[in-house]
């Protein structure tokens, strides 16, 4: 069953012809909007989310009754109906929801173009919030049952030996990972750094004036081995709302229309949630490969197509580990693309990351490096990449995963 | 024993559905036990209601040597990443087993500085409660 990921090999003749892939360049990204990004918000998520919403739509130049779509988070603790009773929104015409924690951040992109290609509705935000440094940490286990020990058979058999925080089960693979390519910690700490120079220059993250170096990331408390703290993401609380509109519509609107050339998502064989170690090979993210070559085959672009990548950062090993699913070198060689930080940073052959992203800007599941993304296209990033035609991004990972590309 | 439980904080329990019962029901009586498909004979582990190969129903619980090699891990050091009920630090590993799937348990015997891949390891079972067992792997013939 993995033979084609092993491989590398996908059988495009059991797809969908490309001549019927719809999302392409039907739906645009018209607006985007965040509250600031925190440790301690002081209110209540539903309150951000609307600021992040209300802020999104006048970046777009709507009128809130323009909205007639939403696409939540499964995970996010507020939901559309609240929300238009907050915003005054009359009525909506879709919702959906997207599983799967960050692998969400790009399935609510697809879902927002899906529903406009198929002129379901029009106008549809896509959002997550929460309190995640200061609230319901969903990663942290408080000693007594909470949302994390759901009583289901994959949470039983892994809470009981301890394994029971994000970190602790994206590390188990990049023990693996390291092993098998012969990395190091050093290694490693060029892709929190290079996100750290990045985040230097907006004055949105939260570690703006925070600098880092190579020495510091290896010198750094353990948290789980082999994950040092600035292996990891920083816990945050905000918001971020995209709002996606037809082409036609985004035409008409206030900003330059990010177009989306593609959406995809994908899921493989033997998965677990954060937990697939039962695999041939772990030391890889089938889902994001399946993903990619989705991406890559409804778009009709490939990797070096690409001027700009947000790859979802949770923890550093993920960003090499997707530089080779996503075929921007090949197995096993994301680390030495990664390695002194020239290729990725600002300027290199494929600058990653430039708002600084989870590592550095905020963690919002994803959603923070959709906006970034959009950024680039608009040409207003705080990194930005000259003439940037084309920009990825992609969804969380050890999970069911997603990714977009948006073209100018 | 490498591991050490504060009482006062319940080890969480294993979620027992009838599709994994009977690897939970081994542990009980300190036997590993694997899913094997009655029909094309593959050995599966996670357990689950149909067999990958030829989607069939029929399956049985076949007993393992429990011995294999340790093939991942993780230290967990941060006590506040790991769960409050487990003093950091300690491991969680994965072990590929000689019939051939990888179970994930925690380590008897060795203490979380000197766990490496590849280090060959045997099961034993460790009565944390009067009503849980949990699997763990020691270093083999030790």
């Amino acid at each position: 069953m993995f033979d084609e990921y092993l491989a590398r090999r996908y059988r495009t003749t059991t797809r969908p012809k490309k001549e019927h892939y719809l999302v392409k360049d039907s739906a645009a990204i018209v607006g985007i909007g965040a509250t600031e990004f925190s440790k301690d918000s002081g209110r209540s998520e539903l309150q951000m989310v609307c600021e992040a919403v209300k802020a999104a739509v006048d970046d777009a130049g709507l009128q809130m009754e323009e909205i007639d779509g939403f696409v939540r988070f499964e995970m996010d603790y507020t939901d559309e109906m609240h929300i238009c009773s907050s915003l005054g929104i009359p009525k909506l015409t879709y919702f959906a929801e997207c599983g799967w924690g960050g692998g969400a951040s790009c399935s609510t992109i697809v879902h927002a173009a899906a529903a406009i290609a198929a002129g379901v509705a029009e106008c549809i935000v896509c959002y997550r919030g929460m309190n995640e440094a200061s609230g319901r940490r969903y990663g942290r286990i408080p000693g007594t049952p909470s949302i994390m020990t759901a009583p289901r058979d994959h949470f039983g058999s892994i809470l009981p030996f301890g394994h029971c925080t994000p970190p602790g089960w994206v590390a188990m693979f990049a023990s693996r990972y390291l092993h098998e390519f012969d990395a190091t910690a050093e290694d490693l700490a060029w892709v929190s750094v290079v996100c750290r120079e990045h985040a230097n220059r907006n004055p949105n993250a939260i570690f703006y004036d925070r600098p880092l170096t190579v020495q510091e990331c290896v010198e750094a408390r353990m948290i789980i081995e082999p994950l040092r703290l600035y292996d990891c993401c920083v816990d945050t609380d905000g918001a971020v709302a995209i709002i996606v509109a037809s082409a036609e519509k985004a035409k008409k609107l206030k900003q330059k229309p990010a177009y989306i050339v593609g959406a995809t998502q994908g899921n493989a064989t033997e998965g677990e949630l954060m937990t697939s170690y039962y695999r041939p090979v772990i030391s890889g993210l089938p889902e994001a490969w399946y993903t990619g070559q989705e991406l890559w085959r409804v778009t009709g672009a490939i990797p070096s197509d690409v001027n700009v990548a947000q790859f979802y950062d949770a923890f550093s090993p993920l960003i090499p580990m997707q530089l080779e699913e996503y075929g921007f070198c090949d197995r096993g060689k994301g680390m030495d693309f990664c390695r002194g930080g020239d290729r990725i940073r600002l300027g290199g052959e494929l600058p990653c990351n430039t708002s600084g992203s989870h590592l550095s800007e905020a963690y919002l599941h994803g959603m923070n490096l959709i906006a970034e993304a959009v950024r680039q296209i608009r040409g207003t990033s705080t990194a930005q990449v000259k003439n940037a035609e084309l920009s990825l991004v992609t969804g969380g990972l050890g999970i069911p995963t997603s990714a977009i590309l948006l073209r100018n | 024993m490498v591991m050490e439980y504060n009482p006062k904080i319940p080890t969480l329990r294993p979620y027992i559905d009838p599709d994994n019962q009977g690897f939970w029901d081994g542990v009980r009586e300190h036997r590993l036990v694997i899913q094997k498909c009655k029909d094309c004979g593959l050995v599966i582990h996670r357990p689950r209601p149909m067999c990958p190969r030829c989607l069939s129903t029929e399956r049985e619980w076949t007993p393992s040597m429990g011995k294999g090699v340790i093939y991942a891990y993780v230290n967990v050091i941060y006590q506040n990443a790991g769960y409050p009920g487990i003093k950091a630090p300690y491991s969680v590993v994965v072990v590929e087993i000689t019939e051939g799937v990888r179970i994930l348990a925690n380590l008897y015997d060795i203490e979380p500085e000197g766990v490496r891949i590849g280090t060959p390891v045997e099961i034993c079972f460790d009565d944390i409660a009067d009503d849980l067992t949990l699997p763990k792997f020691k270093r083999l013939n030790s």
